[in-house]
């Protein structure tokens, strides 16, 4: 009998199939696959033909790069344009060093934005110089900061410290002070898209906590409120909040106070995504075990600190991935700003369609915003795809 | 702090003349709907918007019909055996998602803007109008005749019950021995399965003679005419409708699309190998086993799915379609009563969105019986 | 070891050099034999040696990438026709039962039947109260599966391969999820179905099920059959070292 543990090891037979083979069985394995593979193959020939028809001889393309300008950043007067230059720097260096520092994610993350840089630098239509510069300055500083975040484990702590100063400074460092400041009515295009996207979704993560916590309090009040507010939000349009934002919180200022109009967007998208963090999170709170409170309370713990310290930390890394879709969800939404009249991404498609020069090209201006977005959620999906596999979320 | 808002509020209030009262609803309008119920400008407020209610019940109802047929048909394809059908589920559904709903429908909005005027309106079958103003479909309408042959209907809904009745009697004649070992419920629901091999051609019968019978056709198909300028006849749905109803409907089917594909594969392995290897074909397996143990698992992201779809339908401001939204919004340019119209929007999606977590809990109840 | 007298000396299972990757990994390495119609087959051996990967593989649960399988006169192939016809042959029980949880237990075993041999719901459900009288839970056929015990959906799953009076059965460790109290029930009813002459390979860590209803134990480690022999032979003169090693750990218990 012994002779078989010396069982020959056999490779399994390739499973490499020849691209008949593949044909026949991705395609044509039976006869109604042969049939919808043929309908898809007629469909699929006319569709090809009219849109190539149309994106390379009827579509007047010349809209794009030369309102390219107005796209990224709106009405931002031209000669204030460093300030965003240096916020996207800033930006870069930050992100290069927690590339370095933390690996893992940030990595994957950093090098799919130096990409998108490296693109805007290739670019083969005619941009703007100082685009290109700023790009070109852009992707080197995350090389750089990169190659010098590896193996810095003491300049972690700076590194955080300077993403919770990143966001006031941005801020400021866009609007200017005294006599230049530059009006929010100015921002617009794609900065002002991820500055209210990022805003709401940094700004609604505390009320979210708040709201989620105070939904499983042990008073009636407290618990009462939070559900109302959680649930009349969530049962509403983001439209029907932002115009409450734009008409009903004036008649609740005082006379004379008046808000910014940019400002009460911020305003109602954060109320708005409150809502919808507070059930993300009260989702993770509820996936953390009962015995986890039980030995915090055994150590000794009081409520707050067993919630700091043992509960929320946990709840917290369990809905990453659901915070990414939230963050994905209101990247889009925030497009609902057009709406009440901001130039947003697609708001400012209408302050270019009303130039006499370019009338009647909104197909070829929505398919350029559309791409846009497309590629912008499409990557944080991405991402969010990875977090996932990252956390083991999902993974029983 | 609310005292603080309260009491700006209140002077704001005073400031412009609006004290809170909902009277100003009985007031004529002055402005003009042309979508839906039939409205004057001389109707009340409250006229006003109920119209924009059933606007968005309609554009949503409509919506949520197409969205599940288009979601169902895609999520299925995405676990085709066919590569091509697979992939192009897979582009549908990305492209779909990842682009903001308000830029969809503001390009089928284009695009049916774009359509030929009333002169050269596409016609297909010479039932289907397309034009500027539109789409026209034909209508069913009742003649003189429809009376009468309700009459005929219902006389033959009547005899089918008999023709029932009769058979489960025979049936307790016959084997009456049987009934006993088998629960009653089983032999209700047996008696009329097996008694509808009977009653069936008995209604049809008196259907189709009754028909021949009414004076003139009791139902006729309406189709759009050109009359003057226009078309006139049928049902038509504004462009505004059209181009909001495609956005939601391809928008919301890409996010059922992917409800129905995780819904699907849900279902654990266990349960196909054993369906199998009972000798089931690979389509019995998908529709006796695999979807009725998927539908319980789609259904409660179906209906968020749903609601998300009733609540976007508020984007018809943009394309200026007179939802319910819309119809307030003018209503507060109008009169400057912003709270108790906000109020009264914040309430009807709220019903909304109520009726339709209530449906969802209530299903969920119904179907616990049989969880694993 | 109890004489069968059902055994003829037609082979119904024929098993040439069949190998099974999962990946790289190589599960099945060259399995050659056959079974006898009215043959009982005991296959045991350690976790992961492919022991069940190898019944999955006669109705084509898991395809085999080389070697031939003949499943009474059928050779598995990738024509559809011929998996068809053999599932409609080989009976296969679950260790998780995998009965269909929104079906009453009645409709469970009806389902093939009605759908696959095109029997009238009346003469299907005929058969499978005969077929629940038989495993004795009559009582329990207008209940659905969650709501009855382990043993006993396990006895319905059992009804359910029956249903389709198929010529051959498979079980894939039939008592390995099931509560220690209820083992004995299911067991019962696999002796009774062993008396009555059906084909059966069985994978199962029940070694006095083994000893008691086996004509053969197949035992399997890593992939290969190291060890076969009728129940005598294979449990007091056991030839290899590991399957010696298997016996002592299994009876300890």
């Amino acid at each position: 009998m012994e002779e078989l543990t010396f069982t020959q090891e056999i490779k399994p037979p390739s499973t490499k199939k020849g691209p008949i083979r593949w044909l026949k069985d991705n395609l044509f394995s039976n006869w109604y696959n042969t049939v919808l593979t043929l309908f898809a193959i007629v469909f699929l020939y006319f569709l090809f033909k009219g849109v190539y028809t149309w994106v390379f001889t009827q579509a007047k393309w010349a809209v794009i790069p030369a309102n390219l300008q107005i796209l990224s950043v709106g009405s931002y007067p031209r000669e204030q344009l460093w300030r965003v230059a240096y916020v996207v720097y800033v930006l870069a260096i930050l992100m290069g060093l927690s590339a370095g520092i933390w690996k893992g994610l940030n990595q994957q993350i950093t090098s799919a934005v130096a990409c998108i840089g490296a693109v805007i630098t290739l670019l083969p239509i005619h941009v703007n110089t100082s685009v290109r510069e700023a790009a070109v300055i852009a992707t080197i500083l995350i090389a750089v900061s990169y190659v010098f975040g590896r193996d810095r484990q003491n300049l972690k702590r700076w590194v955080i410290i300077g993403w919770v100063l990143m966001f006031p400074w941005m801020m400021f460092m866009l609007r200017g002070f005294g006599e230049n400041a530059i009006s929010t009515i100015n921002w617009g295009g794609l900065l002002l898209t991820l500055i209210l996207a990022v805003v709401g979704i940094v700004a609604c993560f505390p009320i979210g906590v708040l709201l989620a916590l105070g939904r499983r309090s042990q008073l009636p009040a407290i618990r009462w409120i939070s559900i109302a507010y959680i649930e009349v939000v969530r049962g509403m349009p983001l439209v029907t909040i932002l115009f409450m934002g734009s008409l009903m919180l004036p008649i609740f200022m005082p006379g004379d106070f008046q808000l910014d109009k940019v400002v009460r967007a911020m305003i109602a998208l954060t109320l708005f995504s409150a809502a919808y963090m507070a059930e993300n999170v009260r989702g993770g709170l509820q996936a953390v075990p009962r015995g986890q409170y039980e030995a915090a309370q055994a150590v000794g713990l009081s409520y707050p600190k067993t919630m700091t310290f043992i509960v929320l930390p946990q709840a917290l890394r369990s809905v990453i991935p659901a915070i990414v879709g939230q963050f994905i969800a209101l990247f889009k939404d925030t497009s609902l700003v057009s709406i009440i009249a901001l130039s947003e991404l697609l708001g400012v498609s209408d302050n270019i369609l009303g130039n006499p020069k370019w009338t009647g090209l909104k197909p070829e201006l929505y398919l350029f915003i559309a791409v846009v977005y497309f590629i912008f959620t499409f990557a944080m999906s991405y991402v969010s795809q990875i977090v996932e596999a990252d956390l083991g979320v999902g993974k029983h | 702090m609310a005292g603080f808002f309260y009491s700006n509020m209140m002077s704001g209030l005073s400031d412009q003349g609006h004290p809170l009262s909902l009277s100003f609803l009985r007031n004529e309008a002055g402005f003009e709907i042309t979508e839906g119920i039939d409205f004057d400008p001389s109707d009340t407020y409250l006229k006003a918007f109920w119209v924009g209610v059933v606007n968005t019940l309609r554009v949503s109802i409509l919506g949520i019909i197409c969205a599940t047929v288009l979601g169902f048909i895609f999520g299925v394809a995405r676990l085709s055996t066919n590569w091509l059908i697979r992939s192009i589920a897979a582009v549908y559904v990305e492209i779909f998602r990842n682009v903001p709903l308000l830029l969809q429908i503001l390009f089928w909005y284009a695009i049916t803007l774009s359509l030929p005027r009333i002169q050269d309106s596409i016609t297909i079958a010479d039932t289907i109008i397309l034009n500027v103003r539109g789409i026209y479909l034909p209508t069913i309408a009742g003649n003189e005749g429809l009376p009468v042959w309700l009459w005929y209907l219902l006389s033959g809904v009547g005899l089918a019950i008999i023709v029932v009745l009769c058979y489960a009697g025979l049936r307790l004649l016959i084997d009456s021995t049987e009934v006993q070992q088998t629960d009653r419920p089983s032999f209700a629901s047996n008696t009329i399965l097996g008694a509808k091999w009977f009653a069936a051609p008995v209604f049809l019968i008196v259907a189709i003679a009754g028909w021949f019978l009414s004076p003139g056709q009791p139902l006729q198909i309406v189709r759009p005419e050109l009359q003057g300028f226009n078309y006139v006849g049928g049902i038509n749905f504004t462009p505004e409708f059209l181009a909001l109803l495609v956005g939601l409907t391809v928008y919301t089917s890409a996010y059922i699309a992917e409800v129905v594909r995780s819904g699907i594969q849900a279902v654990v392995k266990g349960q196909r190998e054993a369906a199998r290897a009972v000798g089931l074909t690979e389509t019995q397996v998908l529709l006796l086993v695999v979807i009725p143990q998927a539908i319980p698992i789609i259904v409660p992201p179906l209906t968020s799915q749903y609601l998300n779809l009733a609540k976007n339908s508020s984007l018809a401001i943009a394309i200026g379609f007179l939802d319910l939204f819309h119809v307030g919004r003018r209503m507060i340019a109008q009169t400057g009563q912003t709270i108790p119209i906000f109020g009264m929007i914040m309430v009807s999606y709220l019903i909304m969105s109520l009726t339709t977590s209530a449906f969802m809990n209530w299903y969920n109840r119904r179907i616990t019986r049989f969880e694993r | 070891m109890t004489e069968n007298e059902n055994t003829t000396n037609d082979p119904i299972i024929i098993c040439e050099d069949v190998h099974k990757w999962f990946d790289d990994f190589h599960v099945l390495k060259g399995i050659t034999t056959s079974f006898k119609k009215g043959e009982r087959a005991v296959i045991c051996g350690p976790s992961g040696s492919g022991k069940s990967t190898f019944i999955r593989t006669i109705n084509r649960l898991e395809e085999h990438q080389r070697g031939t399988i003949i499943v009474d006169g059928i050779e598995l192939s990738n024509d559809l026709r011929n998996i068809n016809l053999i599932r409609q042959e080989v009976g296969m029980v679950f260790q998780q039962f995998n009965l269909f949880p929104h079906l009453s237990n009645l409709k469970n075993i009806t389902l093939g039947p009605m759908r696959v041999r095109k029997l009238s719901k009346r003469q299907a459900e005929e058969e499978a109260l005969a077929l629940l009288e038989r495993m004795d839970i009559a009582d329990q056929a207008y209940k659905y599966p969650s709501e009855v015990s382990g043993g006993q959906q396990q006895r319905v799953a059992i009804a359910r391969a029956l249903a389709m009076e198929p010529k051959i059965m498979l079980f894939d460790e039939p008592t390995s999820a099931l509560d220690p109290e209820m083992i004995s029930e299911v067991l019962d009813v696999m002796r009774e179905l062993a008396h009555s002459g059906m084909t059966m390979l069985v994978v199962t860590h029940e070694m006095g099920f083994a000893r008691e209803v086996a004509d053969r134990i197949m035992f399997f480690d890593e992939g290969v059959v190291i060890e076969e022999a009728a129940p005598a032979d294979f449990f007091d003169n056991p030839q290899h070292e590991r399957t010696k090693l298997f016996i002592s750990q299994t009876l300890q218990h």
